[in-house]
């Protein structure tokens, strides 16, 4: 069925929610035929994926939407960058970990936001200990690195993870996401970070903040 | 003024939606049982008897009115073979996905009941409890046949075989339901006055409301259907106000919303269907001194017992100060 929307960023939320990946990159391909790839990712993609994260956090979608629509978003996404260079070669690093817990589904989501929104992102994987995120940090040098916890006690030790950040030479911005910081909006000031999401586009937004708009 | 009820005849009561003396207080206490006996938390939930010993000193403790029979979550996956990762400051919890692949679904069958040292610890702990205690509520705990493949399986591999193989979906499904309704009903043979359901999945922050009317609602009917007691549904902090209608209609006797929930507006959607079961930010309640699933470890001692004075304090019927 073609979606004829007067608005393509609505036509493309709409895609994405419906699990639509056709008219999903139909709409993509269309904006990024007018305004170049980029800025078809700033126009179209962030802006959808912001709407749909607030729809989560007021409660008018759930996780399984949000995270279906994230993943058609980073394949339509990544499927329309150029195949000549390697993906996201040069972007300023990016880097994303589940500390000490063991559920990934918020790392994945905000991956999937990053992408589809043009970032690259490296992923140190799930159940990472603060000294290993501190030595990782170290050699690879990230200008940002979120941190998602599921369990209290983990969100609690990102105050030794900002304590080990700040002893680099380079100590990248720390974000923070999760259960326990959405139930306490105050937790991510108490524990050091530099700022918490509550949801995946959240990351959109704080990541540009602090790489002051490069990708 | 008539004698004080037991907890047991005030939670009664409350199921039966008339007015107790006051509103019970169900302060679902898991790891701080640990602290009461001394112990490391990985000992502690290995042991019946420990954990029977700290639920009852718990209750010494602050006078609530309800044992936690069932305190570990990840027990259900560990009776399956899943890996458990224990820590010091916090609950266990769900480690490397039990079924890397989901084919292994085919040939994969519930454990055994009988024998199953895991199941025997739950049954141990609420057979103490119900042998030491006279007139409190001991409540069990599965998680939903829904909600297990989340541990299962991790997350996302859930939500895929959900939307791409509806087959193994159901197959999974299946087992759960016999693993559950089995575990369910050993736990009331000892001794469990009810049990507590554990399904966040069905909350409308992880799965749309179609989806709960379509699968989750169906699969907490057929189960409760064959749970020889009551059942108390519970979506850990996930929430539920746009299934709450629905969820009356599964044969549950009491939900336990979550704390962004408004409690008028959910008592007033199924009130003389459903008892409500009220829903502090445990970890908001960190830093009182003003539901995430549970209560921290992190949560101080004073902070509880604020609580089971502000209960025995405002909670007493008629509760006529709330009115104006």
């Amino acid at each position: 069925m073609s979606t004829q929307l007067a608005d393509p960023g609505r036509a493309f939320e709409l895609a994405l929610l419906s699990t639509d990946d056709v008219a999903a990159r139909r709409e993509f391909s269309a904006a990024a035929q007018r305004e170049g790839t980029y800025a078809a990712m700033d126009s179209l993609v962030v802006p959808a994926l912001q709407r749909i994260g607030e729809a989560w956090e007021a409660g008018d979608l759930a996780l399984a939407q949000l995270y279906l629509a994230g993943r058609i978003a980073e394949e339509v996404v990544t499927a329309a960058l150029p195949a000549t260079r390697p993906f996201f070669a040069g972007a300023p690093p990016i880097a994303i970990a589940v500390l000490e817990d063991h559920h990934v589904l918020g790392k994945r989501l905000v991956l999937s936001a990053l992408r589809a929104a043009g970032y690259g992102v490296t992923d140190y994987g799930r159940g990472i200990s603060v000294a290993d995120l501190v030595a990782r940090c170290a050699a690879d040098r990230p200008r940002v690195l979120l941190v998602s916890t599921l369990m209290l006690p983990s969100a609690l030790r990102v105050r030794d993870l900002a304590a080990g950040l700040t002893r680099l030479d380079q100590r990248p911005a720390l974000v923070v996401g999760g259960a326990p910081f959405r139930l306490d909006p105050e937790l991510w000031r108490e524990v050091g970070a530099d700022a918490g999401g509550r949801n995946s586009a959240d990351a959109i937004e704080l990541v540009r903040r602090f790489l002051g708009g490069a990708r | 003024m008539s004698a004080a009820m037991t907890s047991l005849e005030r939670v009664l009561t409350a199921l039966r939606h008339a007015e107790p003396d006051q509103v019970p207080l169900f302060l679902l206490l898991t790891v701080h049982g640990a602290r009461e006996v001394g112990m490391e938390l990985e000992p502690y939930f290995g042991d019946a008897h420990s954990i029977a010993e700290g639920q009852l000193r718990l209750r010494e403790k602050y006078g609530h009115d309800c044992l936690v029979g069932a305190p570990n979550a990840t027990a259900d996956v560990e009776a399956w073979g899943g890996e458990v990762v224990y820590r010091a400051d916090g609950p266990p919890n769900a480690g490397e996905p039990l079924l890397a692949d989901v084919e292994t679904i085919r040939t994969l069958e519930p454990p055994r009941i009988d024998g199953n040292p895991v199941v025997a610890r739950s049954v141990r702990v609420i057979e103490e409890l119900a042998a030491r205690s006279r007139g409190v509520p001991i409540i069990g705990g599965v998680v939903s046949p829904f909600s297990l493949p989340i541990m299962q399986l991790g997350f996302e591999k859930y939500l895929l075989l959900m939307s791409e193989r509806p087959d193994l979906f159901e197959r999974l499904i299946a087992l759960n339901e016999e693993y559950c309704v089995a575990v369910a009903n050993a736990q009331l043979a000892a001794g469990a006055t009810a049990i507590g359901y554990a399904d966040p999945m069905s909350s409308t922050t992880c799965v749309p409301p179609e989806t709960y009317r379509a699968v989750g609602s169906a699969i907490a009917a057929r189960t409760l259907a064959r749970i020889r007691g009551g059942v108390s549904i519970n979506f850990a902090s996930g929430r539920c106000a746009a299934i709450i209608d629905m969820v009356a209609a599964t044969g549950a006797v009491a939900v336990q919303v979550g704390s962004e929930e408004d409690l008028a507006e959910a008592k007033a959607a199924v009130r003389g269907r459903l008892a409500i079961i009220g829903n502090l930010n445990g970890i908001r309640m960190r830093r009182w001194p003003d539901g995430h699933g549970e209560i921290p470890l992190q949560v101080p001692d004073e902070t509880l017992h604020a609580i089971a004075d502000a209960a025995r304090r405002w909670g007493r019927y008629p509760i006529d100060w709330a009115a104006g």
